[in-house]
């Protein structure tokens, strides 16, 4: 399948709504705990049981994106959005076979597998070509993208549960509510099937102006190559250690601000913890288009200083000052918080700086492994701390002492991975085409 | 005398592109609200 080359006078701006109609869709698995209290009653099963779809889909868009990234490159953005489509939909279909039909494991192969498949190859998706599209804005375009993924759970959240509500939440009605899911996320996702379009080769020969800048000039690595390189694991070290950073505060946020402050005459209630909980989803969601469009000006070197160095900063503030004073707490989390969304949203950016366009969308999916990782290091770590110290009868915020002096730990080694990166060296990168090799060769090399 | 140029101009793409920006922004804008709704509760709950 050829990717769709742009017509004459196609706008670059039709190009970001259709990445956000993939990457809105797929962002509702993180509203996946929306089902679970249903499915435990209805099925009998227990919340490890039910966590289980949400964890294989996490573990297929980890796998799909890492070994489907080549396929994506090759095939071109129409290609992959409309195999994440089908899957994404159709793992929603299987489990509303699954839920009607009261067997949880089509549940399980439905959402988790066939679903994260749908996942792994819609994140990735349009990242390459957004890239393409927006040479002189790549981290404003990615982050756009990938902001989509954070508002897709904001979405999500209330309207499966208003369809919940609806249908009722016994089997047949969560069978109803995955079909309905399914039928509506493959109509939103088509806008993006049938938007996507490639920047048209250089030099097109009908005499239009160029409508995007697609030729791939300066540095370019294959993706082979690229993860050969120490600077593709130091990016790899760099994400996974600013993901488990960011999860240490997501993972245990409502308990933790309660507990800061339980001891204080201010106490914070359950409904205000579930209150600062949805703050920090919209500092996530702000700072995958705010820090990623700041990239663009200031460099991709220099925001990852700014997520590692000030987000350690920010956690030894909370660790040090945080049960004296609630704003100060709040305010430190955000910031940490939309580092988090920050550094998922300028990745794709910074990768495009070291290795180029030319599979810069297919090194993304193998560098997303990182977040594979830090999606377990990171709760694994802050909930096996605090349950200890909970052990060693520790309270209130003692309870988090050495989890925040440990992020502080792991920002650090992230700091100094994001110190380490150089330009890739010449013998990694694919020999430039004629044409294309004397522009490259009077072009400053990009320094990241 | 010059010769009308016969190369049809590009449509025009903005009622697309609109069309497109409030197909994903339309929901995304209903997340917000629900979104500010819960979050103010940190401040009156």
């Amino acid at each position: 399948m050829s990717p769709p080359v742009a017509p004459a006078g196609w706008s670059r701006w039709l190009v970001p709504p259709a990445a956000l109609s993939v990457h809105l869709s797929i962002g509702q698995a993180y509203a996946w705990s929306v089902f679970k209290p249903p499915l435990e009653s209805s099925l009998g099963l227990s919340g490890t049981q039910s966590a289980l779809p949400f964890q294989l889909a996490i573990v297929m868009l980890g796998l799909s994106a890492a070994f489907g990234g080549t396929l994506v490159e090759r095939n071109g953005p129409r290609w992959a959005m409309t195999v994440a489509l089908v899957c994404f939909s159709s793992g929603f279909l299987i489990s509303a076979l699954g839920a009607a039909s009261e067997q949880y494991w089509l549940i399980v192969l439905g959402y988790g597998f066939v679903g994260g498949i749908g996942l792994g190859i819609g994140y990735i998706s349009p990242v390459s070509t957004l890239i393409k599209w927006f040479p002189d804005r790549p981290g404003m375009a990615t982050g756009i993208a990938i902001m989509g993924f954070g508002g897709g759970a904001l979405i999500a959240s209330p309207w499966s549960a208003q369809m919940l509500e609806s249908f009722g939440a016994d089997h047949s009605g969560i069978a109803l509510a995955f079909l309905v899911h399914g039928l509506s996320y493959a109509v939103f996702m088509t806008l993006g099937v049938l938007l996507v379009r490639v920047p048209r080769p250089a030099g097109a020969a009908d005499g239009t102006p160029e409508t995007g800048p697609a030729a791939t000039t300066g540095v370019q690595v294959s993706a082979a190559s690229a993860v050969r390189t120490p600077q593709f694991w130091c990016l790899w070290v760099v994400l996974c250690m600013n993901v488990t950073a960011g999860i240490g505060i997501l993972e245990k946020a409502a308990p933790m601000i309660t507990d800061f402050f339980a001891d204080t005459s201010t106490p914070v209630s359950l409904t205000a913890s579930a209150g600062f909980v949805a703050l920090l989803s919209a500092a996530n969601m702000a700072g995958r288009i705010g820090w990623s469009s700041t990239s663009d000006l200031i460099g991709r070197k220099n925001i990852y200083r700014v997520y590692l160095g000030v987000g350690a900063v920010m956690y030894g503030l909370i660790a040090l000052l945080g049960d004296s004073s609630k704003p100060l707490f709040i305010l430190c989390a955000l910031v940490i918080l939309s580092f988090y969304g920050g550094g998922f949203a300028t990745i794709p950016a910074y990768l495009k700086d070291l290795f180029g366009t030319y599979q810069v969308g297919a090194i993304h999916g193998r560098l997303l492994t990182a977040w594979s990782t830090a999606g377990v290091l990171g709760p694994l770590i802050v909930n096996w701390i605090a349950d200890r110290q909970e052990e060693a009868g520790k309270h209130g915020a003692d309870l988090y002492s050495l989890s925040l002096l440990i992020m502080i730990g792991l920002l650090a080694v992230g700091f100094v991975a994001n110190e380490l990166v150089r330009p890739v060296d010449a013998r990694h990168h694919v020999p430039a085409p004629k044409e294309t090799a004397d522009v490259a060769a009077r072009q400053q090399p990009e320094s990241a | 005398m010059s010769q009308p140029d016969s190369s049809p101009s590009p449509p025009d793409r903005r009622p697309l592109i609109a069309f497109a920006w409030l197909w994903v922004g339309v929901p995304l804008a209903y997340g917000l609200y629900e979104l500010v709704q819960k979050a103010t509760k940190l401040f009156t709950g």
